[in-house]
């Protein structure tokens, strides 16, 4: 009566076990994650992870374009320790991200704070001030090579007509003056990155504190130094840590305004890694170069995680 | 001498908002002035010009006998407890209490008895080294107080600072406070939304809406003497009942459905008129025998609340509620006789809604 | 806002937000001018006399006609928008099933992978370069738009990632849950519900993308070698210098058109942007 019928209830098509089977998998939190994260993970392994271990390969070789040469050990990496163009350029990048980030963070603060109040027009001033960030880097960086161009600087003019010089200033035919340029241009492109982020984490801080300090006598100066301040440090470390990543790294700026040059007094880490990889065609000797940049960026991105680790304990 | 003075003082935002309309106001020394009102008032904007955390459109402000219109807060001395408390988070309670002293360069050993007796007055003493956020509601919000107290201010300001804790915390505070201001002696200006806590502290009551002040007075005058409608169903609760009547040409009758009574001498000449008649909850007894100036209902609703019952009904044609006894043995849908005092009888313009 | 005296407002706030205005904008226009000034006009030296540098009053086109018919500018462009457009698609999609993978599914290596995409980030392009042309030649893909297309995603996608994740964080749990009981399975739910709501964020994310692909200038300039295939930033370089002479007016003329196609889709997509930037801090 009952068993034979029971026994065929049972029974699922064949078509039936494959759509549940199917079903079941993209259920399943594993799979589907698998499935979700492979083209991301593919990209990034295949055009990341691979060639940065090949780069390791390559620094440890004297491979040339065109000659796959032999296998030299650290030779790669003494050989530029003793070169003093890149001792040069290594305190260049040093310089440069060091005074950049700290102009960055004065001005970008500033401007934060009085982005922060209210008046008319703040929508607009606040789009156009992030055009530096927007505008491509070689773009912009043409137009300020431009204004410091020896013969036809709109500066050198300036500063002519307003009577503060009689002769040109040297912008970026001096390798000191040059550099003090790029940090100019560099702060003034990556500014509105720290303004607008930092802006950002102004307006969590509620007004009443503030209010309560001002009440309490403190002055402007006061207000932002125990109040704002303190409760800004988060935010501002993790925009700290970028912008050194990426100046520390930088490339485009140097390039378009200098060069490198002249002769070779304005390098930063990477421009030389170009010049010595690309243009000398000396690929090993090249990626030895860049992998100096690697150390630093790894070690300045552990700090700030312990330091952050530390704030959320405290 | 410490009163503040507002003299015809308005608000208008740049969108057009008038905020705040002619208020005219008097607060004596040491008085406790409590502003109350529904949301959008215009209490905490006026109370905010008085801090200097707002700009005045038009009008005078004095503390005492300087005009502090353009005065930046800090120059006020005054103090202020903020609804949120405004604890500076990475700050310990200790240094919370001595900021604003720090900030007027007191010296070391002021500024530690100064804290330490605020926080023994406020019970806090054992919290001085903790931050904010490890401290419950009802802690955050004596810091706060003890903030203010510390700087010995001339007038203490205080912005509806117990409507973020809960209900059993609130009458505690209330108490509190008020012990609080016998003790020290210093005017304030309290906002609140809160009827109850407007009666139970302030020596007098502003009452506003939309930006004008409605009443000015002692708490009991506001509640005997209401000068219109508003004022009166905002104080007390429940809530005063209105019913709408119309008077008869001659003058001596007011009625509506089901409800008629006579007019008072001294309204007779409102004959042919509208009026809003008010009467409190508390004013309407369960009628014995037989009383001329009652009226017969039947009770919808009953509601026990132990110390008291609240009676719902519907006369003249409104809603009603009275409140009696807890011995009073009614039952709903049961028919009962009220009485009332003619004394307790509000009677309002119907347009103006001013008390007549 | 707090009553402050009035001389206060004008020294500490008009004056400093005018320089910065200033200092942010003159780049800008001096780009503009020297674009459209003639070339007799362009050279006069920093000490003439009669030098009138920050204006012109002969605006003219010469350099706009010079640079679109003498050099393979509008290829430039074309390129670069199709690249940018691609890359940020690819970066989008990877970047959004990536971020709702590690935000929302619980699996074993979940933080191990979140961390490992935070390191990528790390790896600065300028290290990758040398080797990676040699991987691009191997794949055949020298010298062609696909070289880019697949390599920017690399550091688009982490960024992605990372803002998306942060974004999903934010919806509640609910919402997938009521659908699912409704009848959707896990994939249809993703799709169909949280997709649609986490839009604004995807919008971020896409137009923050989008800036950062055409701001791209080492694996553009490595992996493209013939004119026509280069894109904006790399053409303006390497064309417009012809044997140690700038042309200044082209050049400028062409830094000014290769900002427009940004600047003018930044502009539509303000308010995200900023959210984009902002996000990728605080997450």
């Amino acid at each position: 009566m009952g068993g034979g019928r029971a026994g065929q209830d049972l029974h699922l098509s064949a078509e039936q076990v494959r759509v549940s089977r199917l079903t079941r998998l993209l259920e399943s939190e594993k799979a589907l994650a698998a499935a979700l994260l492979a083209p991301g993970v593919a990209i990034l392994v295949l055009f990341i992870a691979y060639p940065f271990v090949m780069a390791l390969w390559y620094s440890l070789t004297s491979i040339r374009v065109g000659e796959a040469g032999e296998f030299v050990g650290v030779a790669n990496f003494t050989k530029a320790m003793n070169d003093s163009i890149f001792q040069q350029a290594f305190r260049n990048t040093v310089f440069y991200t060091f005074w950049a980030t700290v102009f960055k963070l004065a001005l970008g603060m500033w401007l934060a704070l009085l982005l922060n109040r209210h008046f008319r027009l703040k929508r607009i001033v606040r789009a156009s001030m992030l055009l530096p960030f927007i505008i491509p880097t070689v773009l912009s960086a043409f137009a300020w090579r431009w204004m410091f161009d020896p013969t036809f600087s709109v500066m050198n003019w300036g500063l002519y007509h307003a009577g503060m010089i009689t002769d040109r200033l040297p912008f970026l035919s001096s390798g000191d003056w040059a550099m003090w340029c790029a940090v100019l241009v560099n702060t003034w492109r990556g500014m509105p990155f720290f303004a607008i982020t930092l802006l950002a984490g102004l307006q969590t801080i509620s007004p009443d504190l503030h209010e309560a300090a001002a009440l309490d006598g403190a002055n402007a100066w006061h207000r932002f130094w125990h109040v704002t301040w303190p409760l800004l440090l988060p935010v501002t470390l993790v925009v700290v840590v970028f912008s050194v990543i990426q100046t520390f790294s930088d490339f485009q700026l140097i390039y378009v305004l200098t060069g490198g040059g002249p002769a070779n007094s304005t390098h930063l880490i990477a421009t030389y890694a170009y010049q010595i990889g690309v243009g000398s065609g000396l690929l090993g000797e090249g990626a030895a170069l860049s992998l100096f940049m690697f150390p630093v960026l790894f070690a300045v991105v552990w700090v700030q995680l312990r330091f952050l680790k530390r704030m959320d304990n405290a | 001498m410490a009163t503040v003075t507002i003299r015809d003082l308005n608000k208008k935002y740049d969108n057009g908002f008038h905020a705040v309309k002619d208020v005219n106001l008097e607060i004596r020394d040491k008085e406790f002035m409590v502003l109350v009102g529904p949301s959008g008032c215009g209490k905490t904007t006026t109370l905010r010009m008085v801090a200097g955390l707002e700009e005045i459109t038009s009008g005078e402000i004095r503390i005492g006998t300087e005009v502090v219109n353009d005065l930046p807060p800090m120059d006020r001395n005054i103090a202020m407890v903020f609804q949120n408390y405004a604890l500076y988070p990475h700050k310990t309670v200790f240094d919370n209490m001595a900021f604003g002293l720090q900030m007027r360069k007191y010296p070391k050993e002021e500024v530690l008895k100064r804290v330490k007796d605020a926080a023994d007055i406020l019970g806090i003493e054992s919290l001085l080294e903790r931050k904010p956020r490890q401290l419950s509601g009802g802690q955050r919000q004596r810091v706060a107080v003890g903030r203010a107290i510390v700087r010995h201010p001339q007038v203490f300001l205080f912005d509806e600072p117990l409507s973020n804790l809960d209900a059993k915390l609130r009458v505690q505070m209330r108490v509190e406070l008020k012990r609080l201001h016998e003790r020290l002696e210093t005017t304030a200006i309290y906002v609140t939304h809160d009827q109850v806590e407007a009666m139970t502290l302030g020596d007098r009551v502003v009452v506003m809406k939309d930006g004008l002040i409605q009443q000015i007075g002692a708490p009991l005058e506001l509640y005997g003497n209401p000068a219109n409608k508003f004022v009166a169903g905002f104080i007390g609760s429940p809530a005063m009942n209105f019913v709408n009547l119309a008077v008869s040409s001659d003058g001596r009758w007011a009625e509506t459905e089901g409800l008629r009574l006579q007019v008072p001498e001294r309204l007779r000449s409102h004959g042919g008129k509208r009026l809003t008649l008010g009467v409190r909850p508390e004013a309407l007894q369960i009628a014995n025998g037989t009383d001329q100036h009652g009226f017969t209902t039947t009770v919808d609703v009953v509601e026990p609340l132990g110390n008291e019952i609240l009676l719902n009904f519907r006369a003249g044609g409104a809603p009603m509620v009275a409140r009696v006894d807890p011995g009073v043995r009614i039952k709903a849908h049961e028919s009962v006789r009220f009485a009332v005092e003619p004394g307790r009888l509000h009677f309002f313009d119907a347009e103006s809604e001013a008390a007549l | 806002m707090l009553i402050e005296r009035k001389w206060k407002k004008w020294l500490y706030f008009y004056l400093p937000m005018a320089a910065f205005i200033v200092f942010t904008l003159f780049p800008f226009y001096w780009m503009a001018v020297t674009a459209f000034r003639p070339d007799s006009e362009l050279y006069a030296t920093w000490r003439q006399p009669n030098a009138a540098p920050l204006w012109t009053l002969q605006p003219t086109l010469e350099h706009f006609y010079g640079l679109m018919k003498t050099t393979a500018f509008p290829t430039w462009l074309w390129n670069t928008m199709a690249i940018a457009i691609v890359s940020t698609g690819i970066s989008l999609i990877c970047g959004t099933f990536a971020g709702y993978a590690l935000a929302r599914l619980r699996f074993r290596g979940s933080e191990f992978l979140g961390t490992a995409i935070f390191i990528t980030y790390l790896v600065p392009q300028t290290l990758l370069f040398i080797p990676l042309a040699d991987i691009v030649r191997d794949l055949q893909l020298g010298n062609t738009p696909w070289a880019l297309m697949l390599t920017y995603p690399t550091f688009l996608i982490p960024f992605c990632t990372w803002l998306l994740m942060g974004y999903f964080k934010t919806i509640p749990k609910e919402l997938e849950e009521c659908a699912r009981i409704d009848g959707a399975t896990r994939f249809g739910a993703m799709v169909r519900i949280i997709f649609p709501v986490a839009i604004p964020g995807i919008l971020s994310a896409g137009i923050f993308a989008f800036t950062l692909s055409w701001n791209e200038f080492i694996y553009a300039l490595i992996f493209m070698s013939s004119a026509d295939q280069k894109t904006v930033p790399v053409g303006v370089v390497s064309e417009l210098i012809r044997g140690d002479i700038f042309f200044w007016g082209q050049l400028m003329m062409g830094a000014l058109l290769g900002s427009v196609p940004v600047a003018l889709v930044y502009s539509f997509f303000v308010e995200y942007y900023v959210t984009g930037l902002t996000g990728s801090v605080k997450g």
